[in-house]
């Protein structure tokens, strides 16, 4: 395919669905039967910080397959969901086990269609992001100083140059790279905490997880915790993503393990340092999947499984913000 | 003295005047550190991750790590890391790796062989792109000077220096690689149109082996110098201050 054919087709745009204010709490088994479907476009997000672990577990533990997985930096759970068998295509700007090695059996898959091919679509990071910026938006495209010069919309058809309809800045028409929008079917986050109904307040490294959840037709929210309606309501700015945005709230602590939740618990730096090792080794990889994720029943004994002293390596002190004052009427 | 003390130490160097930089986890950081503690006292360092102003605690072991995070001056959403920190041109100094680079500053973090079945598949550009495509300069550390790393011709091209951008006819904000700090010396050149030269070596090295430590034909510039080695006070700041444990100081 070159660069002058039509590109891929893209999802068509469609409105979000109106969401009812209830309350949208289930449990992760539900979620994932309830919004992933075979076939699926499932965004999952968290720029290392709230990566949706726990739910890529749920999603191997019901066998989902022929997914379309949307994700910036496709680590540790792509490289667990492939293995599976779940994913048929990646849609990525980064594919690498952080800084600490590689992922095994995504390089299988690409470099020798072991055990079979992988469709991958590459991205940059900005790339993505503005993917989900044009489909949280319903717009036809966004544009971005990106790709003039790179090899990657020669591989990447989707990729596309477009003219200005104003002049540059020295007065002649200007050519920008644009990419498409993407509107997953589910979009998956993870989060510090949300309200029964879906009001999902996070810190530190917020990512892209509210254009991600805006770009999908439907949205499921992880959160290490439930907290009242008034805990949302004393800290609103706090709120990433509001209630009429999601469709379910599941409440899962430690949902993001490997990774880390600011001010709950640390990331598990030997774990992604002995990842490069299992996963190095497609046996020991599906020996891993075995024991960890088909051999329990949920997350819950996942993390039993981790032991009181993995746990407590990874708890953090406190370091509490200043409130601020909101004000009242007098 | 490691090998990465003196790249830490020679980066910072480099980094003199500058007031924010673009850096990964790594040797990036430790050149970031050592020049804010000498160099450029007015020194930012932007993460990918969106901390801006960090204040760690520990020794951060990812550009997400929660130490970063926490007392940090601002944590940016990646829109606005992106869209308005980047794009928008804040970034005097970025600071990128690569398997391959080529005589124009050229990068290739994709894959090794042909890119739809590649002998290796590597992690692909994350920010790369966009680093090199708006930050005003951009600063290469590779460990080792080889002529499979320093190539005629890339496998592929990720990042593209202004020159590649040029030739369809976009004009990108930076002048792409302006130096290469390798195990040998130091690359330079000052921005599109132009060949990275080779402008200093490390001591002890010289010229003839540089040039056969790289895949094209490099051209020497009409004075190669000497890198000066790291001072005393340097390596104490990198040892006893920035690395203590030496994470990265390997």
């Amino acid at each position: 395919m070159g660069p002058d054919d039509p590109p891929a087709p893209i999802a068509e745009p469609r409105p979000a669905p109106a969401r009812s204010n209830r309350d949208k709490t289930m449990s992760m088994r539900e979620a994932v039967a309830s919004f992933v479907r075979d076939g699926d476009t499932v965004a999952l997000e968290g720029f290392t910080h709230l990566i949706p672990t726990a739910a890529g577990h749920e999603i191997i533990r019901q066998g989902r397959r022929g997914l379309t997985v949307v994700r910036m930096t496709a680590d540790i759970v792509v490289d667990q969901m492939l293995a599976a068998g779940c994913v048929a295509k990646l849609v990525s700007s980064f594919v690498g086990n952080s800084s600490a090695g590689s992922l095994g059996e995504l390089r299988r898959r690409i470099e020798r269609a072991d055990p079979e091919p992988l469709t991958f679509e590459e991205y940059s990071h900005h790339g993505m992001l503005c993917r989900y910026l044009a489909g949280a938006q319903r717009l036809p495209f966004y544009p971005l100083r990106s790709y003039a010069g790179s090899d990657l919309p020669a591989v990447n058809p989707a990729l596309r140059k477009v003219t200005s309809p104003y002049p540059g800045p020295d007065g002649r028409p200007e050519q920008v790279y644009v990419v498409p929008p993407v509107n997953p079917d589910v979009t998956i986050v993870h989060a510090q905490r949300a309200d029964r109904r879906g009001n999902t307040q996070v810190w530190g490294l917020t990512g892209v997880q509210a254009e991600a959840v805006y770009a999908a037709r439907t949205a499921v929210v992880v959160v290490e915790e439930l907290v009242d309606d008034d805990v949302v309501r004393s800290d609103p700015n706090r709120t990433l993503v509001p209630a009429h945005a999601v469709d379910a709230v599941v409440v899962c602590p430690r949902g993001a393990h490997p990774s880390f939740a600011q001010g709950y618990y640390d990331r598990d730096n030997a774990f992604y340092r002995a990842w490069s090792h299992i996963s190095k080794d497609p046996a020991r990889l599906q020996a891993w999947l075995d024991e960890w994720v088909h051999g329990t029943r949920d997350h819950a004994e996942y993390v039993a499984r981790l032991g009181e002293q993995r746990r407590s390596e990874l708890a953090v002190g406190e370091a509490l913000s200043v409130p601020v004052n909101y004000g009242r009427r007098l | 003295m490691t090998s990465s003390e003196l790249l830490a130490a020679v980066a910072a160097r480099e980094l003199a005047g500058r007031h924010t930089v673009f850096a990964g986890i790594g040797l990036p950081t430790l050149a970031a550190s050592l020049a804010h503690l000498t160099v450029a006292p007015d020194l930012e360092i932007v993460y990918e991750s969106g901390v801006c102003g960090a204040h760690p605690s520990h020794l951060p072991e990812t550009i997400a790590d929660s130490v970063l995070i926490t007392g940090a001056e601002a944590v940016l959403p990646m829109a606005s890391l992106f869209g308005y920190v980047l794009q928008g041109g804040h970034i005097d100094v970025g600071f990128l790796g690569a398997a391959q680079i080529d005589k124009w500053g050229n990068l290739n973090s994709s894959a090794i062989g042909d890119w739809h079945r590649p002998d290796v598949r590597l992690p692909g550009s994350g920010g790369a792109l966009e680093v090199m495509a708006n930050a005003r300069e951009v600063f290469v550390v590779m460990r080792r000077h080889t002529p499979r790393s320093f190539t005629e011709q890339l496998d592929f091209c990720t990042s593209p220096g202004p020159d590649r951008a040029l030739a369809e006819g976009v004009r990108p904000l930076g002048a792409g690689v302006t130096r290469v700090i390798t195990d040998l010396g130091v690359l330079a050149r000052a921005g599109a149109g132009e060949e990275l030269q080779l402008a200093a070596v490390h001591p002890g090295v010289t010229v003839d082996e540089v040039r056969a430590a790289t895949g094209w034909d490099l051209k020497a510039a009409d004075r190669v110098g000497t890198v000066e080695p790291p001072t005393a006070a340097e390596l104490r700041l990198l040892r006893e201050h920035i690395d203590p444990h030496r994470v990265y100081l390997r």
